[in-house]
């Protein structure tokens, strides 16, 4: 019965959502000359840069590539901070 | 003065090479002169998919190598007049045939017949190479799953990086029951993403195996949906503007009411 509702009603969490994600996310890197190495380096920099005016939670920060709907990029950065520093 | 067009996809198992036939076989029904070239040294399949495996003397190598003239080396088909095959090697080094031999081929072959269709091999490497340069426009064959368009997205990358641009896109063994629901990608996912022209679409069908086995051609069998999509496809690069395959409607009210109740 549940089954031939969800027929009947059409189902909006089906597998096809998830493929289509996954894809996105991985053209994303595909398309983009960025390598995994690139972004590490990247991601050690801007610790170094953020750690003089912060104290962040360098093992929590994660650097990655989204796609922003459409066919552009953006580098998302989560940085957890756990205070700032006293200016000297 | 003909046409070069090359089909490819990247991932292997697509259905390029039943693709190739397909466009062949319809293109000669037409009336055009095609010659059909499989440039998947190594792994020669497209003269058992067009039923001329025992016909074969001379293949692809022989003749970039100097070996036979072309003339010697195309194979006629058995039923259709203006269809021909320019096999692939089997057993031959490979690195016989290079990008250069291949653009020799592809002018002296585009004087004398009107389309000329060059198979792919699977991958990006030298097979892959050699089988676009002489191209002058290009087929890309992909399937609704995640590796296949994304495999179908870097083709496209290459292929636009070499001037070959604005690929035509088949989709093959579309099943427009779990597109419906919402369990595969349909025809307006995968286009968004790959952001090119629709020349066709394949839904999956049994008929493809059957043909298939025989060594014939589905776009020979005027029943099968297939048959009628590689129609559509073939009428397509001729330049008709034909409409996509509405699968719902092929389907039928009846047919699509006894599936929502539940009964086969």
């Amino acid at each position: 019965m549940l089954e031939f509702l969800s027929r009947l009603f059409g189902r909006d969490s089906g597998s096809k959502n998830v493929a289509k994600e996954r894809l996105r996310l991985v053209l994303v890197h595909d398309r983009s000359s960025i390598s995994p190495q690139l972004l590490e380096t990247l991601k050690a920099e801007m610790i170094q840069v953020i750690s003089n005016y912060m104290d962040i939670d360098e093992q929590g920060l994660e650097v990655s590539l989204d796609s922003t709907g459409g066919n552009s990029v953006a580098l998302v950065a989560n940085i957890p901070v756990r205070g700032m520093k006293r200016k000297v | 003065m003909g046409e070069i067009i090359v089909i490819t996809s990247g991932k292997g198992g697509v259905g390029k090479t039943t693709t190739t036939a397909n466009i062949g076989v319809g293109l000669a029904v037409m009336g055009h002169k095609v010659a059909l070239v499989d440039t998947d040294i190594g792994l020669r399949n497209l003269d058992v998919v067009l039923g001329l495996e025992n016909r074969i003397v001379y293949d692809l190598v022989d003749v970039t190598s100097g070996n036979c003239r072309l003339r010697q080396a195309l194979i006629r088909d058995k039923k259709l007049e203006g269809l021909h095959l320019l096999p692939a090697a089997q057993t031959k080094d490979k690195t016989a045939v290079g990008p250069e031999q291949m653009r020799e081929l592809c002018a002296e072959l585009k004087k004398e017949f009107d389309y000329t269709i060059i198979d792919c091999p699977a991958g990006i490497e030298q097979g892959f190479r050699n089988a676009i340069a002489g191209a002058e426009k290009a087929v890309v064959v992909t399937t609704p799953e995640v590796s296949a368009v994304r495999d179908a997205d870097r083709i496209i990358g290459l292929l636009e990086a070499v001037e070959l641009r604005e690929p035509k896109l088949i989709i093959n063994r579309i099943r427009p029951k779990m597109v419906r629901q919402g369990d595969m990608m349909g025809i307006d996912d995968i286009i968004d993403i790959l952001a090119v022209d629709l020349l066709g679409v394949i839904p999956e069908d049994e008929m493809i195996v059957i043909t298939t086995n025989r060594g014939e051609a589905v776009v020979m069998d005027q029943n099968s949906r297939s048959g009628q999509a590689y129609r559509n496809i073939v009428r397509r690069l001729t330049g008709e503007e034909v409409p996509v395959l509405d699968f719902d409607e092929a389907e039928g009210f009846f047919k699509r009411f006894k599936k929502l109740l539940g009964i086969k």
